[in-house]
């Protein structure tokens, strides 16, 4: 009898996710991030309904800092599989001007991102939201549940999680609580690659290393996106060729020097690399446990 | 990440090929921080370079803050995820942690091991092909082990690794590596499980956890990486009948009526023959859909939408299953179940179901006994507390599709689901469909007793031995039994220790076992009279009111009580089976006439007294009664 390699178990357990979290919701979306593990989820959800259309809307919660090459691919890519897209933009933190630069990353996350996704969940009425999280990402991650129960606040409480066995998820919830649904849960970094490598799945170009304009902010390598990057005094751009391992806020993520401007070059770097993909990412630093912390209030 | 392997530097697509056809086993680790199963899985991930360096570092600088290495790498850092768990120095949940070697993906589920968290440890257990049992080699086998083990079988974990570490502790000594194998090997039949591997370890030192240690050069099998990486798991359900729940019905459009779900069991083709349940209809399979076009075949673990060359009504709960070998549908079961709630499991309250895509109304009948996970005892129960296993009845409000869970995990596992809370409070392993007692009519016999007494040419009647363990029961029935033989009787024996082997194996000694225990046997007595026989019943039977229900079944004269009368200290002495010295040194609770009491019969039809009669006599005595009533 054959048996299924890890990455058709890993295809054939999302699907299944997918499909379970769809038939026990009212009315399910994607969160979609736009970066790898979205586009992973985002075709895994193609191949789930297939020949139907996925049964549920995109939602990217716009923070307005998202670099401009994410937003243009977001376009093309919804356009071309035909899918609605919800673009939510928190209306409070826009009339603010929240950034970054003058609020801190903190307060830039929370606002924009958190009570973001908070406030366009509640106006859609979505009960059930995917996510593109995976267990090997993160200490907390890796103690949440695939179906994982959020309260009517939104609130997530790690010692209160449902019990998951075998392939069963528990997605009863009463009215205005709801679900999370991680499909990637059990999947590792390399496996997005590889998998993205096998099926060609379309991925944002600034994965790949290209000439691009970068100052550098307490050791990190930031992109100069757009005129709304504020320079020091003599501060000047320079051009260098970089690729970054995680999509966010521009201002908020660090590139990486590299020369790979391939698919399989890009995979190669990240398994002789030294260095785990979230540390790009500056939020995750402010203090121990802050994922823990942020992922109780709401965030994904 | 780096992979040790060159041929990531040197050819990266050969390297991504190879690792593309990788399989994945997935495996749950037991045992409590201080067997150092947190340094083992943290080693783990060291050797197969899964830690990056900011890992590292961050590492580093926890362990100085909160480790309790004083100051060294502390892995129990890496895993012990959640702020609470830091503070308070614990682990509280399940985490599931991933690496990659060459051979093979792992994804390990990383269960705590104190007392409170069985409920963990079965959540773990379900989704894994191997368990990993840690023992400290210093300690050697532990109440928690056998708990560990019976949970690992209780899930349908066939295959076991026992890692004695800290062996360095012990100065890698074979004696007392083969002392707690042997131990643990004997342990492990009786709870069957029987593909077990010891293997002995350093976490800490690293010996034979990925390269054979020269310290054990006594030790010629696997190390424990070498095991994990080529360790059969041939899941049971992949060579059985084709099972698939429909999840979701794939309707496009007017032209296409897919039906989408996950194949739990066995293989699928196009062409088969299919059945639908609970329907019963049958139908051949048209297309095996897929978004990179139809399949010829599909087998157990993907995820497919298949159509129907019939047009039949299915919906989200049905089951497809292979023509041939369907899976059952009922109503009542028999179920271990898993209590996994703060607030205890209430006979009778309308729970909810959960079994692959079918959520129904249920509840769970006053539990038949739990069990002990430490000594493994039945015990009587009223109902389950929190980490409490017992064996209950079930009943459902509509029938489902089922297999008995030993058969196929998925077909065989549900989830308890409070319909207030919507929290999963319990979880639950089919074992079998009760019928329904309501739809059971008694039947009109035409051949009754006393045409089967006729045929017979003698009457039939139950001759109850009782008294204590060891006062010669056992030794007088057979002898009479022998003499009614030679007078060409139809005699039957039940013997106590007999039927407990089969009848009555899942009976346990406890109060409310022991009424069960005499409760079926006077069932079956009774069966026999009414087949015309002379019944002989050898049980201790302690209690004045069982022995009045088992007389009370069959009509006056049909009962021949007698009282084989023994003193405590006579039958404690003859201690023919060893048991009183076990009940007295405390191995055997329960026992009667030590911690449990016997009642003596009031008015016995028959009273022996054993230090003065000879057996032989005893029988004879009997046989004068029977005599005397006119059953010979």
């Amino acid at each position: 009898m054959a048996t299924l390699t890890h990455l058709q178990r890993l295809e054939a357990e999302s699907i299944d996710i997918m499909r379970e979290a769809v038939s026990e919701s009212e009315r399910p979306v994607m969160l979609y991030s736009i970066g790898k593990d979205s586009s992973v989820m985002l075709h895994l959800a193609m191949k789930a309904f297939h020949p139907s259309k996925p049964p549920f809307p995109l939602l990217h919660v716009d923070t307005t800092w998202k670099f401009r090459e994410m937003i243009e691919f977001r376009g093309t890519m919804t356009k071309k599989l035909g899918l609605e897209l919800i673009v939510h933009v928190n209306p409070e933190a826009l009339a603010m001007g929240i950034n970054p630069f003058t609020h801190g990353s903190a307060v830039h996350t929370d606002v924009w991102k958190t009570q973001g996704l908070k406030q366009a969940l509640d106006k859609h009425g979505f009960d059930a939201a995917f996510g593109g999280a995976r267990r090997d990402e993160e200490k907390s991650r890796a103690k949440e549940r695939i179906f994982s129960f959020r309260s009517a606040q939104h609130r997530w409480d790690p010692k209160m999680q449902r019990p998951e066995l075998w392939r069963l998820y528990n997605a009863r919830k009463n009215k205005g609580e709801s679900i999370r649904v991680f499909p990637l849960s059990n999947w590792t970094e390399l496996d997005i690659w590889q998998y993205i490598h096998r099926e060609h799945i379309p991925i944002v170009p600034l994965y790949f290393a290209k000439e691009r304009p970068v100052v550098m902010r307490d050791g990190a390598l930031i992109m100069v996106d757009d005129d709304r990057m504020p320079l020091d005094h003599g501060e000047k751009p320079m051009l260098k060729k970089v690729r970054f391992r995680t999509l966010g806020c521009y201002p908020l993520t660090g590139a990486v020097e590299s020369e790979s401007d391939s698919l399989t070059a890009i995979i190669q770097e990240m398994l002789l690399t030294k260095t785990s993909e979230r540390q790009g990412r500056v939020i995750d630093h402010d203090s121990t446990g802050s994922m823990e912390k942020k992922k109780q209030e709401g965030y994904f | 990440m780096a992979h040790v392997s060159d041929l990531i530097a040197r050819d990266i697509e050969k390297y991504l090929e190879s690792h593309e056809h990788k399989g994945l086993l997935r495996f749950i680790t037991c045992g409590s921080v201080d067997d150092g199963k947190s340094t083992l899985i943290g080693r783990l991930l060291y050797e197969s370079k899964m830690l990056f360096e900011d890992q590292l570092a961050a590492l580093a600088a926890d362990s100085k803050k909160f480790g309790t290495q004083g100051g060294d790498l502390d892995f129990a850092l890496l895993l012990d995820g959640l702020t609470a768990e830091r503070e308070q120095g614990i682990t509280i949940d399940v985490a599931y942690r991933f690496f990659s070697t060459d051979k093979r993906n792992f994804i390990v589920a990383d269960t705590p091991g104190h007392e409170q968290y069985t409920r963990n440890m079965v959540t773990g257990a379900s989704t894994a092909d191997v368990a990993v049992i840690l023992i400290d080699a210093r300690k050697g086998m532990l109440t928690q082990t056998r708990r560990h083990s019976y949970l690992a079988s209780l899930l349908g974990i066939r295959k076991v690794v026992l890692a004695v570490n800290k062996l360095d502790m012990v100065d890698y000594s074979k004696e007392v590596f083969d002392r707690i194998e042997q131990e643990y090997l004997a342990f492990a039949q009786q709870i069957g499980l029987r593909d077990v591997v010891c293997i002995p370890l350093s976490a800490l030192k690293g010996d034979n956890v990925t390269s054979p240690s020269v310290n054990t050069h006594w030790y010629h099998g696997p190390t424990l990486m070498g095991f994990l990486e080529t360790a059969e798991v041939a899941d049971k359900a992949q060579d059985g009948p084709f099972r698939m729940p429909v999840q979701w019905v794939n309707r496009p459009n007017l032209d296409f009526r897919g039906f989408s779900g996950r194949v739990v069991g066995g293989s699928v083709r196009r062409g088969e023959r299919v059945r639908v349940l609970p329907s019963g209809k049958e139908s051949t399979v048209a297309r095996i859909v897929t978004k990179e076009g139809d399949l010829e075949t599909a087998i157990a673990g993907q995820s497919i939408t298949l159509t129907l060359d019939d047009e039949i009504d299915i919906s989200r709960g049905d089951m497809l299953a292979a023509a041939d070998a369907p899976p059952g549908i009922a109503d009542q079961f028999e179920a271990t179940v898993v209590w996994m709630n703060e607030d205890e499991m209430l006979p009778g309250r309308p729970y909810l179901l959960k079994i692959g895509a079918k959520t129904v109304g249920a509840s769970v009948a006053t539990p038949k006994y739990k069990v002990n996970v430490n000594t493994l005892e039945h015990l009587a129960a009223k109902t389950l507390h929190l980490n409490e296993i017992g064996v209950c009845n079930l009943n459902l409000d509509q029938p489902i599709v089922f297999d008995p869970y030993a058969e196929n995990r998925d077909t065989g596992g549900f989830i308890l689901i409070d319909r207030m809370t919507n929290n999963t409070i319990g979880a639950g392993l089919l074992h079998f469909a009760l019928r329904r007692s309501q739809n059971i009519h008694w039947q009109a016999i035409e051949v009754n007793k006393q045409a089967h007494a006729a045929l017979n040419g003698h009457k039939p009647c139950i001759v109850w031995f009782t008294g204590l363990s060891g006062s010669g029961k056992s030794t007088i029935a057979n002898i009479l039994e022998k003499k009614l033989h030679a007078l060409g009787r139809h005699t039957y024996l039940l013997d106590g220790d007999n039927v407990r082997h089969g009848l009555n194996k899942d009976l346990g000694f406890t109060e409310a076992d022991r009424v069960e225990n005499i409760r079926r046997v006077a069932e079956v007595s009774r069966l026999m009279v009414d087949a015309g026989m002379i019944v002989l019943v050898s049980f201790i039977s302690p209690f004045r009111a069982e022995r009045r229900f088992a007389r009370n079944r069959v009509e006056e004269g049909e009962f021949c009580e007698v009282f084989v009368d023994t003193p405590l200290g006579v039958a404690e002495q003859r201690d023919t089976k060893g048991l009183y010295k076990k009940a007295r040194s405390g191995n055997l609770k329960n026992f009667t006439g030590i911690d449990s009491p016997y009642e003596s019969p009031e008015h016995p039809e028959v009273r022996i007294d054993t230090v003065a009669t000879p057996p032989e006599d005893a029988a004879e005595s009997i046989i004068g009664h029977l005599r005397g009533i006119g059953v010979l």
